[in-house]
């Protein structure tokens, strides 16, 4: 066969590259998902260098953070997209076979908008060494498998000193965010917001207590919250160098204004103006589903589709969920290995909000809803499936709130 | 006897031990009065702030290791629940907050003082100095209370690295023996295992304490949502034979029974 691969690369990665082309292919035709995985898999096994040689010669941004990488990466995306070809991972494979298999598409110089789960961050941009890194925030996701939110920080902020030439994009709303990004060498410091404090009460440099106001946090051994040069300022507005602007985007909630804020200053760095990167924000009205409205089971039956996999995802929601008119709300509620296997967390969640609405509940866990339900003295009925949930609701647009599995499998059945 | 004055719920530091859901057990507790006409009262203590004499019950949940070490400090300075306890409060004190009201506990790689509230303690690991610490208990646990309590098959889910062993001539004795999960990780009667609840050779491990009116216990989940009864005894502990039975509410009975479903018909 004949490859179209760049004759700089060895050997040894074109041979990768072509297992990878071959797996992923193979894979997508047994209709086994995107084959990002499964192809990057393979050709890291074959060369476990490959990352840096097909990631390091080409302008690339890593997006990293609990919530908002998948939608922030997509936005940038866009956004770098006004300057010519940009190749990203937006199938949401974010570990290193994922990222390996976005860089393995031609063309080979093209800019690169990379989704990165938090704990491979190092692993990957130590490799393809970014132009800019994007970190959005960190709280508690998956309580039994990474259990220390500050441990991320710090492995974040080591990262820093090995990358002199990158810019960090950081959210300066977050306080380990903040602290990790203390250690780069530049940093453009972004207000995206933060609606979820509980896991950032403790000082991550001294472990004292945070103080916090209306203007921000800060902490008795001098780390405080940076003056942000770009900020959230409003529902359609942004603080941006110095002036105000008017940003609209069509993905709702200000959390998603927060994310194109950290979008569009990151791709400043590459040199694209805000307007051109707001502009081409516009137009994306879902992120693999997310937001978007679908047929639920039965024709006349719809319901726009969102994901809550944590606290902090569901107080976003809440906002969300706010809008006029209150629709009935759908709970789908799972606890596979993908959504952690534990669901205490949902005594986090603020869910009295939902009293006075039509709650319809479902899913492995629904029982464990049901009783957090049950003691927010939220009405409620249970379901075998969304679908039968949808059915059984006084209106026919439901609003679906689903965590990870359970957002993956409606999403999956809805638009077969 | 207590009238219409509220019965004050005190939930510790929730910004600290909080980290598993653990605030579910106020909520828990208020309704449960409420739902039986009793006044209820939660009175949110922040991380900072001193903890509150005369309260009736004192909750302490789940945190991080930093977090743990800045609210035993918190707790052990004003020695509030101390007091309350000796006046007749009760305490329900999950995960790292069982680990803080024993004697000492593990934190950040040193070993540091506890409230010394029960006689416990908990280290990483009780094995000879030179072998690996067994891994961070993770998962689903069913623990099976002691008869005394009266209690039904006890459900939770457990997260933490700590090991933990009653002291000799302990007072109390352990919450109940575990069925799946590791619990304390020490054996009944007091043993060093560190293991799952069926590598004690044989011995079933112990999970939790009951002193008094004070209860500890590494379940999660949080714990009095998915069993009623155990909070209707700490319920009791306050207010005696007043209490009127409160069944259900039918939604927990069928989470116990999906939780049966799950972790104990084989
Ligand atoms: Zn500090």
């Amino acid at each position: 066969m004949t490859t179209s691969f760049p004759r700089r690369f060895t050997a040894r990665t074109q041979a990768a590259l072509a297992v990878e082309r071959l797996a992923a292919e193979a894979s997508r035709r047994l209709g086994r998902g995107s084959g990002e995985m499964i192809g990057g898999k393979l050709a890291l096994r074959v060369s476990p260098e490959m990352l840096a040689e097909v990631g390091s010669h080409r302008p690339s941004a890593c997006v990293s953070g609990t919530n908002g990488k998948t939608t922030t990466t997509r936005l940038l995306a866009r956004a770098l997209g006004t300057l010519g070809p940009v190749t990203s991972n937006s199938g949401g494979a974010n570990m290193a076979p994922g990222v390996l298999a976005a860089l393995s598409r031609p063309p080979f110089d093209a800019a690169a908008a990379l989704e990165v789960d938090e704990m491979w961050l190092p692993k990957v941009a130590r490799q393809i060494t970014p132009r800019v890194v994007l970190l959005l925030n960190i709280s508690r996701d998956q309580l039994d498998r990474s259990n220390e939110t500050r441990r991320i920080a710090a492995m974040w902020r080591e990262l820093g000193g090995e990358l002199p030439e990158t810019t960090v994009v950081a959210n300066v709303d977050d306080p380990l965010v903040a602290w990790a990004a203390a250690g780069w060498r530049r940093q453009v410091w972004v207000s995206a917001g933060q609606n979820w404090t509980a896991d950032a009460m403790v000082c991550p440099q001294c472990a004292k207590l945070l103080y916090r106001n209306e203007s921000g946090w800060w902490s008795e051994c001098g780390l405080a919250r940076p003056e942000p040069i770009v900020a959230v300022t409003g529902p359609r507005e942004l603080l941006w160098y110095g002036r105000t602007i008017p940003a609209r985007i069509d993905l709702p909630g200000r959390v998603n204004l927060g994310n194109a804020a950290m979008a569009a200053a990151a791709a400043r760095e590459f040199g694209v103006e805000v307007e051109a990167s707001l502009g081409a924000m516009t137009g994306l009205g879902d992120v693999q589903g997310r937001y978007q409205e679908v047929v639920l089971g039965e024709p006349g039956r719809r319901g726009r589709l969102l994901l809550a996999k944590n606290p902090a995802g569901w107080v976003e929601m809440m906002e969300l969920l706010a809008d006029a008119p209150p629709r009935p709300v759908v709970i789908d509620f799972n606890s596979q290995t993908a959504d952690g296997r534990d669901p205490s967390w949902i005594w986090d969640v603020p869910l009295e909000r939902l009293r006075g609405r039509q709650v319809l509940v479902t899913g492995e866990r629904k029982e464990d809803m049901s009783v957090r339900l049950a003691y927010a003295e939220v009405a409620h009925s249970l379901h075998p499936s969304a679908e039968a949930a949808a059915l059984a609701a006084n209106e026919k647009v439901v609003d679906v709130v689903a965590n990870y599995t359970a957002f993956r499998d409606l999403l999956v059945r809805c638009s077969r | 006897m207590r009238g219409v004055s509220a019965t004050r719920i005190a939930l510790i530091y929730p910004e600290l031990l909080g980290t598993y859901g653990d605030g579910g057990n106020a909520i828990v507790l208020a309704r449960r009065l409420r739902w039986r006409g009793l006044p209820a009262e939660v009175v949110n203590v922040p991380a900072g702030s001193p903890v509150p004499d005369g309260c009736d019950i004192y909750l302490l949940g789940g945190g991080e290791d930093a977090p743990q070490v800045l609210a035993a400090d918190g707790i052990r300075q004003n020695r509030a629940i101390l007091r309350a306890v000796g006046g007749g409060a009760a305490v329900l004190a999950v995960c790292a907050g069982y680990q803080v009201i024993g004697t000492s506990y593990p934190s950040g790689g040193r070993i540091h003082e506890g409230l010394g509230l029960v006689d416990i303690e908990t280290r990483r690991s009780f094995g000879p100095p030179d072998a690996a610490p067994p891994p961070r208990a993770v998962g689903d646990i069913v623990v099976e209370p002691d008869p005394r309590l009266g209690l039904p098959t006890l459900f939770g889910y457990e997260n933490h690295g700590g090991r933990t062993r009653r002291l000799p001539g302990a007072g109390g004795f352990p919450l109940g023996i575990v069925r799946r999960g590791v619990g304390d990780g020490s054996a009944a009667g007091g043993g060093e295992a560190g293991g799952r609840a069926d590598d004690h050779g044989g011995a079933p491990g112990t999970d939790g304490i009951v002193d008094g009116r004070v209860i500890g216990t590494y379940l999660h989940g949080p714990v009095l949502a998915q069993n009623p009864a155990l909070a209707d005894l700490l319920l009791g502990f306050v207010h005696g034979s007043a209490l009127r039975p409160l069944d259900g509410p039918p939604e927990t009975v069928a989470l116990r029974e999906a939780r049966h479903r799950a972790l104990v018909t084989p």
